[in-house]
């Protein structure tokens, strides 16, 4: 074959603008609809503002989240009698800035989040990844594996797998992995299915690429939307769960930040001193919030169903 | 005066990438006892003007016509409850999927009957008759055993005859068929079109075919709406049509047909384009 | 020209074996039964019949998507019995498909220019500034511009797709190409420029078809020899002139019959018939 037709000469950086140009594109469309949903666009900034927050935690923080003022025990918060302005949101009950408290936290909550998603991810992609693709005998054992670890109240298996693991932060987030991770193998296992059959899977087995190719590179990239969405509502579960076993005392232990602890210590004080407990419950709360609506926007955005019109 | 007239439609959709017009201004008049075929590619919003007769539009559609009427009836004024009064009595729609226009849950015959209820109100033992009788005159072998099957228990033919079986079932002045034979096998097409053909003629109802094949249009139609890009080309009966075609868009389509090809290549729309300049 | 067979089919079988349940019996369905044909080097087989007649089976097995149950086939002097030997990258160079819904035969997430390099980077060890210098001169000669090499599939046009779906089946010169279906999806506008980019391509690369169609006009312009189908048996099997002057089968007779006629004369008569 000659080598003198037009194309063969055509720009390569040229080419790699339009290339860029096109993923481009794709990611406007994406925000195009995203933006459409006014909710996400408001978890999406309460997200990245918490997620600031966390990383900048000492630089913001007013105190040392660990340090104890001896003069100062339950100090509320600065507008209401008795508060100091030196301790915004007031103290609890062995001294400690509570405003601080709650900064550093957040890093304990994202970084919980963050870990427990992509074990629980991870995991859970590539054991649905091999149910869905290779059917079968594999596929019913691992299904019914996923049946009995569902079978069981989500925080009731996770609690009695850090009693075996032992408390603390770390064993809590496997524990919480492994109590999500049959999710994202449902879940993987259905979209791998709908996809495996389709045409352009068959063109690529014909065009010679192997199974784990067929699996990673050509029916994996087009289940990703269900699992990101997933993901996002997963994030927030982890952190849920995470306080949880904080508050019954299996994860974080004091005198970590983590607002579930927080919480768990500041039991004692609930009527005496409200903000001790308010203030860690609403931080959950806000952020769980902000992530669900992320992950609504999410789905609008990435759910063919729903936009194409 | 005409069973359905329309004039100057227009339909604009609200997407990602701004307004499209998908109908920029045609006009369709159908008399009773008509076979009117709307031809064109996709694209080209042929089924879009049957839809917003219907009121099966999106919200995003924003719809503008001089006139739309139906005997008389202005479709532009009505309100949603009355014209759910005339849409499935006297307009009734056939789609292209018949497997898809079927709910899977319920029997064929529990769906016709609900047709019959709703429009006609009968119930029971009459409403059965009605049905098996319905189910009769559409060609359907052994109908009082097929009243209790589910759509998903029978062929894609099968299922077509039901789905005009329904939409005959309260005796329709207008039927609109949307591509009704494209899922379909050649032999099962061509039962489908002479069964519609034929239930056209004894009732003496209005049919509005819209298709993009034009074999479909030669052994149905009796006269011809052909449109590309939202915009009316031709209109003529269609003899004429095929004969000798005006516009230069009508002949790009009749030659691009294999049948007519002449030479070693098919000639193709764009050829004549532009020499036509549409 | 004639005995330059490249695609040798005998006696081809497929069995598929339908799971029993709890109230029903374990059967098998023969979807294709005793197929053999031959076809000539640069000539053009098509295969007619209606959904469900085994047509596809057909295809998947000469483009080695599935086994067959028994019987021989032989692509260009070369046995395939995938189940037997497995596939070679020699195997698959010698024969590729195009599907017929050019919306769900192209990877949504993977680009033009990867759509059509994966063959040659799975199969040959090209460097990758080669590879992509094929890719652009197919692009081409497909009728699509080089800028296309960077898009994803979702900016293209039903007919620009299946443009690309037959340039990423040539990018490594197969001998026999299967096209199943490939414009029944289409417009006719874009029908009539699919068939003819089909037609030169053949002509330029000598390639040979099989061409698999319910669709009579369209195999009546396109190919050399028809075979019917029918409940997975060959029912009419001979050259198109044979087949459309002269039907053997009842089939084949139904099936010509009720195809539609857009000529003149044929409305004409409809419409004389009507006002009778």
């Amino acid at each position: 074959m000659t080598n003198t037709s037009p194309a063969s000469k055509a720009d390569p950086t040229k080419l790699q603008a339009e290339s860029r140009n096109a993923t481009k594109a794709q990611l406007l469309e994406f925000w195009y609809y995203f933006s459409q949903n006014k909710g996400a666009v408001i978890g999406l900034v309460i997200f990245v503002l918490l997620v600031l927050m966390a990383l900048l935690a000492p630089l913001i923080a007013p105190h040392d989240p660990d340090f104890q003022y001896r003069d100062s025990f339950l100090v509320p918060p600065f507008w209401e009698e008795g508060g100091k302005a030196a301790f915004l949101l007031g103290t609890d009950a062995v001294g400690r800035d509570m405003l601080s408290r709650l900064i550093f936290g957040a890093r304990f909550s994202l970084f919980i989040g963050v870990v427990v998603v992509t074990i629980a991810l991870v995991g859970g992609v590539v054991i649905g990844l091999v149910a869905g693709y290779v059917r079968g005998m594999t596929d019913t054992l691992i299904m019914r594996v996923m049946d009995i670890i569902l079978a069981f109240p989500s925080l009731l298996l996770a609690l009695v797998l850090v009693a075996i693991l032992g408390p603390g932060l770390i064993n809590a987030m496997i524990a919480i992995a492994i109590v999500l991770q049959p999710h994202f193998v449902r879940l993987t296992r259905a979209a791998v299915l709908s996809e495996r059959t389709r045409d352009y899977v068959v063109a690529a087995k014909v065009a010679g690429a192997g199974h784990i190719r067929l699996m990673f590179k050509t029916i994996l990239p087009n289940c990703l939307a269900p699992l990101i969405v997933q993901a996002t509502l997963s994030f927030s579960n982890a952190i849920l769960d995470a306080a949880a076993l904080g508050f019954l005392g299996m994860g974080a232990q004091p005198p970590t930040p983590e607002w579930g602890t927080m919480l768990a210590e500041a039991r004692e004080f609930i009527l005496r001193a409200w903000w001790v407990v308010t203030f860690p419950g609403l931080a959950i709360l806000v952020t769980v919030l902000a992530i669900n609506l992320v992950g609504d926007g999410l789905r609008d955005a990435l759910d063919p169903k729903l936009k194409r019109s | 005066m005409p069973l359905l007239e329309i004039r100057n439609l227009k339909v604009e959709f609200d997407t990602a990438k701004g307004p499209f017009k998908a109908l920029d201004g045609v006009d369709y008049t159908v008399d009773g006892g008509e076979v009117l075929a709307i031809v064109g590619e996709s694209g080209s919003g042929k089924s879009v003007a049957m839809l917003a007769t219907m009121g099966l539009l999106p919200d995003t559609a924003t719809i503008t016509a001089d006139k739309m009427e139906f005997e008389g009836l202005d479709l532009r004024t009505l309100s949603s409850r009355d014209r759910r009064r005339v849409i499935g009595k006297d307009i009734s729609m056939i789609f292209q999927e018949p497997i898809a226009s079927l709910n899977p849950c319920f029997t064929v015959g529990f769906q016709l009957g609900e047709t019959l209820k709703t429009h006609m109100g009968l119930k029971g033992r009459q409403a059965r008759d009605r049905v098996v009788e319905i189910l009769t005159s559409v060609g359907i072998p052994n109908p009082g055993e097929r009243l209790s099957a589910f759509p998903h228990q029978m062929s894609g033919g099968q299922c077509q005859r039901v789905m005009i079986a329904m939409a005959i079932a309260c005796a329709p002045k207008l039927l609109i068929a949307d591509e009704p034979t494209t899922a379909l096998d050649v032999t099962i097409q061509k039962q489908i079109l002479d069964l519609l053909v034929q239930l056209q003629q004894d009732s003496g109802m209005g049919l509005i075919m819209i298709t993009h094949d034009m074999g479909v249009v030669a052994e149905t139609a009796d006269r011809v709406i052909v449109q590309y890009k939202g915009r009316k080309m031709e209109e003529a009966d269609v003899l004429t049509l095929f004969e000798n075609p005006k516009n230069p868009y009508t002949k790009a389509l009749l030659s691009a047909l294999p049948e007519n090809a002449t030479g070693d290549r098919l000639p193709t729309v764009s050829d004549f384009a532009e020499a036509g300049g549409f | 020209m004639a005995g330059d067979v490249i695609l040798k089919v005998r006696d081809l079988y497929r069995t598929y074996d339908i799971k029993g349940g709890m109230f029903k019996k374990a059967s098998t369905l023969t979807a294709v039964k005793g197929v053999s044909l031959d076809v000539e080097r640069g000539s053009t087989l098509a295969v007619v019949g209606e959904s469900g007649c085994g047509k596809s089976t057909l295809a998947r097995m000469l483009t080695m998507i599935d086994a067959q149950t028994s019987g021989l086939i032989e692509i260009d002097g070369l046995p395939i019995d995938i189940s037997q030997t497995g596939i070679s990258k020699e195997m698959r160079q010698k024969v590729q498909i195009v599907f017929q819904n050019p919306y769900g035969s192209l990877n949504p997430r993977q680009k033009i220019g990867h759509v059509l390099e994966e063959p040659l980077l799975l199969n040959t060890d090209m460097p990758s500034a080669e590879r992509r210098d094929l890719a652009l001169q197919m692009l081409e000669k497909v009728g699509l511009q080089p800028e296309h090499y960077g898009r994803y599939p979702h900016m293209f046009s039903g007919g620009q797709r299946q443009r690309i779906a037959i340039a990423r089946a040539i990018m490594m010169k197969p001998k026999l190409l299967v096209l199943d279906e490939p414009v029944s999806a289409l417009d006719l506008s874009v029908q009539a420029q699919i068939l003819n980019l089909l037609a030169d391509l053949q002509e330029e690369m000598g390639l040979t078809y099989v061409f698999i169609s319910h669709d009579l006009s369209v195999v009546r312009y396109i190919a050399d020899k028809v075979m019917v189908m029918y409940f997975g048996e060959v029912v009419e099997y001979g050259t198109r002139d044979e087949v459309f002057e002269n039907p053997q089968h009842d089939y084949t007779k139904t099936l010509f019959a009720a195809t539609p006629r857009a000529d003149v004369d044929s409305i004409r008569k409809r419409l004389a018939a009507k006002a009778a």
